[in-house]
């Protein structure tokens, strides 16, 4: 097993796309990793630089203690298991599996126990004679990922593996998909477009935007305090309000209301500055009556989201959403007010959208 | 159904009726006229016989020149679908500068420079390169004719096929022999076969390139042989002429079926170009 | 000879290895230096017997250019007679003009025409009957040209020719009386094929719901087909006659039932030239002819490319 360190990783196209800039990164032995960002960020090109498959253009990538940066990638010990799972069609299951031992050079013997062994642990065992275009989505998933174990590699790099599955064998392939990288232990780079997967399976995750890593944490952290106003804008079921204003004193005026600064970004502010205040519909809590420190408006949609409902409220100058508990929704048109949970908002520079209490230039580990 | 109806449809079956005698009518004699006792020009009911055959064996030329249009066919297929595939093949995957140029000319080099527009000069050039009764001399000019068209067919084939195969493979550390023997070949087999087809069955009926390239009866393929049969001379051999025709076409007419059976018709203007 | 052994190197198309080994980025793992390799064998195939014989057309077409005698050895260049030769010459006007009606009879109306008849109404026909009929014009396509050559030349025998029998027309020479209109039939009944498939494939591709419009709509089957079907097909079409234009035009088959004959009444083009060049010896002059066979298809493929390039 191993770590990965990427160490100032550029790749450029020939295009002169920057498709992946100048990123800086350490992926801990073990971790299951997630890449998440909108389409075209640079996360596939990122996972192929990582594999070997595209060049980089400048920078270092480290499995383990070897620099791989100028191996090929059959030399990089890793598996990578690609979006639509790259099944040989001509071959049965038990030959796709075995394929990269054979090229590893093991004796057949070897190989087929090691591609049984690997099948079976993925419930492959009726299946090893058939061929992909025989199996359901979810099988030839399985089978993908039995041929990336049975090579025991150092390291797994998935591309959006789940994405060719249906709502409810994702949920199935997900959870599955973690337990085996747990037992295994291999640390994991997985790539996805879909923010829940990679809030339920990751340790960490990093939020990429236009070849550049915006934030790197845990998933809690990654939700509870987006580094800027582009993750905020990013993760979540329902967007981030984040609202214009300018800082008086110990509070910020939004278009003309007063939304109390939390107490430890008050040092990082100047009278007059202009910021962001973001808080997420769920730290809202709203009220039919007038209350200290909330912002009114009126009641203008209200959205169904299952269990709860989200409120959206119309003011001079901005919209604000809430979310409230189903039942307890006020009707359309009556005057609302929400009042942020102590300790949940934030406040970020309307200049490059950071957090007031990041240092200016903004550096990402 | 009314009256008017019932009529338009009695003169749209006799319509279909008479088209479909028009291309019946010249093949019936192919089919007759081999088993026939007294082979003759018109459509006769046959006696049946198998006796035209022995003629096939009583001419010196015959069935050498069956032999001469295998020769041809196979080695043309083989030049073809080897330098076809593994330019199509890198064509598809390598970015080779100018390649879309390259590509864009061949399109129109495959549809321009027929056997008829450049005999003089492929006849000349032959001439010049002393490879006038070669057959090695048909094969390379039938290839140089037929690479275009088939490198065109087959990196659109190939561009079909998932560039992930060639990438897992790589991940595993497969070297790039091993991928296009183990993954790139059988993947593209379907594309290789029809190719093949397609080259046979265009060698099998080509005529003007042999015709004006091999003077010796002895190389001479079948479709060139044949027109001696019934151009030199004498009443016309009919029992020969029939037989060996049947015997000429049969090939063709298995290669369709097989094509047709096993892909349908997809690809048309492929079977013959 | 020279000509041969310096082939101009712009024909070489495959590009110079880099001059900095660099890994291999592509797919395969190929690197530019082998996927050059595995180019090159098909481009000098090409260079060679195929780009190399249409540039050398440009240089015979202005000499004296013989198979045998003094312009065997030392041919000389003879500027533009020969095509100057070629455009006042009644013999190639005849050739040109005969072409010219070979094409427009039997590719772009006949074989249009029925193929479209055909593929339009063999989708109303039950299957064993469409297959069957589908199956005779295919063969007529695929059999070799020797043998389908004969087989027209036994259907119009003067003597004892099937037709002649069947029409109850003894000793009727069709192939000296109509040898124009015999090769376009000829023609029509050898390369229907093609037409009849691009044009079922293009059928099956209007959408059903809107011919079904039409029907509820109670437009006549003339009113469907053109105001429904035809905007569809549109550039099947052209494709279609662009093609067959192409390939009657360089046909040489009809050689092999008149030879050009009787007195050059079906010489078209590709006749004329193996009459000319390889059977009467004049090199040069039967490289202009080719030369002018070459502007000729370039101009019908450049259309051609044009309006794939379009439909993208
Ligand atoms: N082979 C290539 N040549 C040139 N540019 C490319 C190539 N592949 C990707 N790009 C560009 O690089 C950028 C990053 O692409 P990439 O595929 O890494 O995005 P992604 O984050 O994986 O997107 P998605 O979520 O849609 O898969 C995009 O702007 C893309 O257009
Ligand atoms: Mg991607």
């Amino acid at each position: 097993m191993a770590a990965i360190k990427l160490d100032g990783l550029t790749k450029v196209y020939p295009g002169g796309v920057r498709a992946v800039d100048d990123l800086t990164l350490t992926i801990p032995d073990g971790e299951f990793f997630a890449l998440l960002g909108p389409s075209g960020c640079g996360k596939t090109t990122l996972l192929r630089t990582i594999a070997g498959l595209e060049e980089a253009t400048s920078g270092s990538v480290r499995i383990g203690d070897r620099d791989v940066t100028h191996l090929p990638p059959g030399k990089r010990e890793l598996a990578m298991v690609f979006q639509d799972y790259a099944l040989f069609p001509h071959m049965t299951v038990v030959d796709n599996i075995s394929y990269p031992l054979k090229i590893k050079g093991l004796a057949k013997d070897d190989r087929l126990g090691r591609a049984v062994k690997a099948g079976d642990e993925l419930s492959l065992d009726g299946l090893m004679q058939r061929r992909p275009a025989e199996l359901s989505g979810g099988q030839q998933q399985r089978v993908a990922l039995a041929r990336a174990i049975a090579t025991h590699p150092q390291v797994f790099l998935f591309d959006e593996p789940l994405s060719n599955l249906d709502a409810r064998l994702r949920l199935e392939a997900r959870t599955f998909l973690k337990r085996l990288q747990r037992d295994l232990g291999v640390t994991t780079v997985f790539v996805t477009h879909d923010q829940a997967e990679a809030l339920a399976m990751a340790d960490r995750m990093a939020v990429m935007d236009a070849g550049r890593i915006r934030q790197v944490g845990t998933a809690r952290e990654v939700f509870q305090r987006p580094a800027s106003t582009f993750v905020a804008n990013f993760i979540g079921s329902t967007p981030m309000n984040l609202l214009s204003g300018v800082v008086r004193g110990q509070a910020v005026n939004v278009s003309g209301q007063i939304v109390q600064l939390p107490g430890d970004a008050r040092q990082h502010v100047t009278d007059g500055q202009d910021v962001v205040v973001g808080v997420r519909p769920e730290y809202l809590s709203l009220s039919q009556s007038a209350a200290d420190g909330a912002l009114r408006g009126v009641v203008a949609i209200v959205e169904n989201l299952g269990t709860a409902s989200l409120v959206t409220l119309e003011s001079d100058g901005f919209t604000v959403a809430a979310t409230v508990a189903d039942g307890e929704e006020p009707a359309i048109g009556t005057d609302a007010w929400a009042l942020p949970i102590p300790g949940r908002t934030l406040v970020y520079r309307r200049e490059d959208g950071e957090l007031v209490d990041a240092p200016v230039v903004a550096a990402v580990a | 159904m009314t009256p008017r109806d019932f009529v338009g449809r009695i003169g749209f079956y006799v319509l279909i009726g008479l088209v479909t005698a028009f291309f019946a009518l010249p093949m019936l004699w192919l089919v007759g006229t081999p088993f026939d006792e007294q082979p003759g020009l018109a459509l006769s009911v046959p006696d049946p016989t198998l006796g035209n055959f022995s003629e096939l064996l009583d001419n010196r030329f015959a069935l050498p020149s069956l032999l001469n249009s295998v020769l041809l066919a196979l080695g043309t297929a083989v030049l073809v679908v080897a330098f076809a595939a593994t330019a199509a093949y890198s064509l598809s995957r390598v970015r080779i500068p100018g390649r879309d140029v390259l590509l864009y000319l061949l399109l129109l080099l495959s549809s321009i420079v027929t056997g008829t527009a450049a005999m003089v000069p492929i006849f000349l050039l032959m001439f010049e390169l002393g490879l006038i009764d070669s057959r090695v001399g048909v094969v390379l000019v039938l290839s140089g004719g037929l690479l275009p068209a088939a490198i065109f067919i087959l990196k659109d084939f190939m561009d079909s096929v998932p560039k992930s195969y060639e990438e897992s493979a790589r991940v595993f550390g497969a070297s790039a022999f091993q991928i296009l023997r183990d993954v790139v070949v059988p993947v593209i087999r379907p594309g290789l076969a029809t190719i093949a087809v397609w080259t046979i069955v265009n060698v099998w009926g080509n005529f003007l390139v042999p015709f004006i390239l091999l003077r010796d009866a002895d190389k001479q393929p079948a479709a060139v042989l044949m027109r001696t049969f019934y151009t030199e001379g004498g009443a016309p051999n009919l029992a020969l002429i029939s037989t060996f025709s049947l015997l000429f076409s049969i090939p063709v007419v298995v290669m369709y079926l097989f094509v047709n059976r096993k892909y349908g018709f997809r690809f048309y203007g492929g079977i013959k170009s | 000879m020279a000509q041969q052994t310096t082939l101009p190197p712009a024909e070489q198309p495959a590009p110079a290895a880099e001059a900095r080994p660099r890994p291999a980025t592509d797919v395969a793992g190929l690197g530019r230096g082998r996927a050059a390799a595995f180019v090159g064998p098909a481009m000098v195939l090409i260079a060679v017997f195929l780009v190399f014989p249409a540039l050398w057309t440009l240089y015979i077409g202005i000499t004296n250019y013989r198979l045998t005698g003094v312009q065997a050895r030392v041919p000389e260049i003879v500027g533009f007679d020969n095509y100057a030769d070629a455009l006042g010459d009644p013999t190639f006007h005849n050739a040109l003009f005969l072409t010219l009606v070979f094409v427009l009879f039997s590719a772009v109306l006949g074989q249009n025409l029925l193929g479209f008849a055909l593929a339009r109404s063999l989708a109303t026909l039950r299957p064993v009957l469409r297959r069957v009929v589908e199956s005779l014009v295919l063969l007529a396509w695929i059999i070799p040209g020797s043998i389908v050559a004969f087989l027209w030349l036994a259907l119009l025998d003067r003597d004892a020719g099937t037709l002649n029998a069947l029409l109850q027309t003894p000793g009727l020479a069709w192939l000296i009386d109509y040898p124009l209109v015999s090769i376009i039939v000829f023609n029509i009944w050898r390369g229907t094929a093609f037409s009849m498939l691009l044009y079922s494939a293009a059928l099956a591709s209007v959408p059903p719901s809107q011919l079904e419009t039409a029907r509820l709509v109670g437009a006549s089957r003339w009113q469907t087909l053109r105001d429904v079907v035809f905007p569809h097909i549109r550039g099947h079409v052209l494709t279609n006659t662009l093609l067959i234009s192409l390939w009657t035009f360089n046909d040489f088959t009809p050689f092999l039932i008149t030879a050009g004959g009787p007195n050059d009444r079906t010489e078209i083009l590709p006749v004329y030239i193996y009459n000319t060049a390889i059977s009467g010896g004049q090199m040069g002059y039967g490289a202009a002819v080719s030369l002018i066979m070459l502007v000729i298809n370039l101009i019908i493929a450049l259309f051609y490319i044009r309006l794939l390039r379009e439909r993208r």
